[in-house]
């Protein structure tokens, strides 16, 4: 029977000890050891967001670089393409030019030829009428003299001046 | 190389285990069986009373002897010699404080200043006021007729063991929580790892799912004590030998003491929904309330049953724990007395089933723990649910 029959002193006794302890414990040692338990997970959870918010980072940083170079390459080739057209196109009207100054200054030479020959021309045509006149003025020095000659002379000339 | 040393040193753990627990339960037989006798007539011999013949060897009176509670902390008899720690008596009579030492008593035998332990009738083993006529003709220990019952507030077997408990946890949890508080944001260290998950569980599987997220911290301080104390105390209960062994949670003065507690929190914490629910039960037909009022009385007696019920538990489970392997050893004495060689042999039977009870207790040890703070928490949450 002693045993299911709780006796005074050891209530008083556990009451006051518990009490006390629960008290000490509850001011001491559980406080902090809560508050720290909570801080560490707040803590833990904190840097584990932070680790995945900065992978997300990387992640974005690294597929905006890839763009960035797919850009640039695109951008370098367009920037080559228009090299080579600028190129061709330049090598063409070089050409075109060379070509149309060869044909000007070809021109000019003809030009130049025809006048260089149309003055030699002229200039022969003169020598030629003053050989004439200096060779008619000789004929006619000499032939003068004879009235017959000179008649015949003069038929030649008008016949020759009209062949020619 | 490596593994032949992580070998070894799993044998050897292994091989400390076992030696602990062989030496536990030892202890358990020797404590047992030195202190089988403790009535004064029995003080002679150990097995022999005054006129030599060989004393009756009395399991139940052993086994409860072993359970209760005591005014002086038995170690261990070899012949006449005891060895025990004797402790203040403190009785209040008639308003007198009284207080010596335990050992006035003579291990039960005397009395001092009028008191004495009773050897029989409504009182026995509590402290009465001598009967002088019939101690003085009988030599037997009892209550004096039409006298008052000192209150006895001695410092008893129990009490040093809580006192001891107690300190120990004061101690362990204020050097834990300076840990924290130095280790500020570190990963825990020693001891601190070891008790780290303990208070985790509590946390995490008894608190926060019984109670809810938002008022569970309110309840912690109370919850980690209560397991707490709960544990260390049953832990404690297995050891044989000074200063375990004091039957703590296994004494229903204690449990009660605890399911006050858990039932003064409930009622005082409880919001205006846990009433509501106890006078007005939703859920049940109207003729149960009116006019025979009968779930609210239903309810009120939970009200007072939910705590007794935790008291009984607790107290039950540790004490009969207790009293199966104080059984199986008390069967080596019952054989030993028809022949020494019947009790040597069932020794071996006895031991092998009290290991497997030690390990069993242990488990148990956990699991008392466990539902007392669990069902604590859900009394907790219960009182504090809010309508929905």
């Amino acid at each position: 029977m002693e045993l299911v029959s709780p006796g005074i002193g050891l209530i008083f006794w556990m009451t006051l000890a518990f009490g006390a302890v629960l008290w000490v414990l509850g001011k001491y040692a559980w406080k902090p050891i809560m508050k720290s338990l909570h801080d560490r997970e707040e803590f833990i959870d904190k840097a584990l967001h932070e680790a995945d918010l900065a992978r997300q980072e990387m992640k974005e940083l690294k597929f905006s670089n890839e763009k960035l170079l797919a850009e640039a390459k695109e951008e370098r080739d367009e920037i080559l393409k228009q090299a080579r057209e600028i190129k061709e196109k330049l090598i063409e009207n070089a050409k075109i030019k060379a070509n149309e100054e060869a044909n000007r200054i070809v021109e000019n030479a003809r030009e130049t030829i025809q006048n260089e020959k149309m003055a030699a021309m002229v200039d022969l045509k003169n020598q030629i009428a003053k050989l004439s006149i200096d060779i008619a003025e000789k004929l006619l020095a000499h032939e003068l003299s004879e009235p017959k000659k000179q008649k015949e002379y003069v038929d030649k000339l008008i016949r020759d001046a009209r062949l020619n | 190389m490596k593994k032949n040393t992580s070998k070894r040193n799993v044998l050897l753990r292994n091989i400390i285990l076992f030696g602990v627990i062989a030496i536990f339960v030892a202890g358990q037989v020797l404590a047992l069986g030195s202190n089988s006798n403790p009535e004064p007539e029995n003080a002679a011999g150990s097995a022999h009373n005054e006129h030599g013949t060989p004393e009756k060897f009395k399991a139940g009176e052993m086994i409860v002897e072993h359970i209760i509670d005591n005014h002086e902390w038995h170690i261990l008899s070899y012949g006449n010699f005891h060895l025990s720690v004797p402790l203040p008596v403190i009785l209040l009579d008639n308003g007198r404080l009284v207080s010596f030492c335990s050992s006035k008593f003579h291990h039960g035998h005397d009395q001092y200043k009028g008191f004495a332990i009773a050897h029989e009738g409504e009182y026995k083993g509590k402290i009465v006021k001598v009967d002088q006529a019939r101690f003085a003709s009988e030599g037997i220990i009892t209550q004096q007729e039409g006298q008052k019952l000192p209150l006895d507030f001695s410092i008893t077997k129990t009490v040093l063991a809580i006192f001891i408990s107690l300190i120990f946890m004061t101690w362990l949890f204020i050097y834990i929580a300076r840990m924290y508080e130095k280790r500020r944001g570190e990963a825990p260290k020693g001891i601190q790892s070891i008790l780290e998950p303990i208070i985790l569980f509590v946390r995490d599987d008894i608190a926060k799912p019984s109670i809810g997220e938002k008022k569970y911290q309110r309840y912690m301080p109370f919850l980690l004590t209560l397991f707490f104390f709960i544990f260390t105390n049953n832990l404690l209960g297995l050891v044989p030998i000074f200063p375990g062994g004091a039957n703590v949670t296994g004494n229903i003065a204690v449990t009660m003491v605890l399911a006050v507690f858990t039932f003064l929190i409930t009622t005082f914490s409880a919001n205006k929904n846990y009433w509501l629910h106890i006078v007005n039960t939703p859920g049940v037909p109207w003729w149960l309330k009116i006019p025979v009022p009968l779930m609210p009385i239903v309810e009120l007696i939970g009200v007072f049953t939910k705590p007794f019920v935790l008291m009984v538990r607790l107290f039950a489970n540790i004490t009969a724990g207790h009293i199966i392997v104080l059984g199986f050893i008390s069967l080596i004495f019952i054989f030993g007395q028809m022949h020494p060689a019947f009790g040597y042999g069932i020794s071996i039977v006895s031991i092998a089933f009290s290991i497997f009870m030690t390990l069993l207790e242990l488990l148990v040890a956990f699991i008392q723990a466990y539902v007392f703070t669990l069902l604590s928490a859900l009394y907790f949450g219960m009182a504090i649910e809010e309508h929905h």
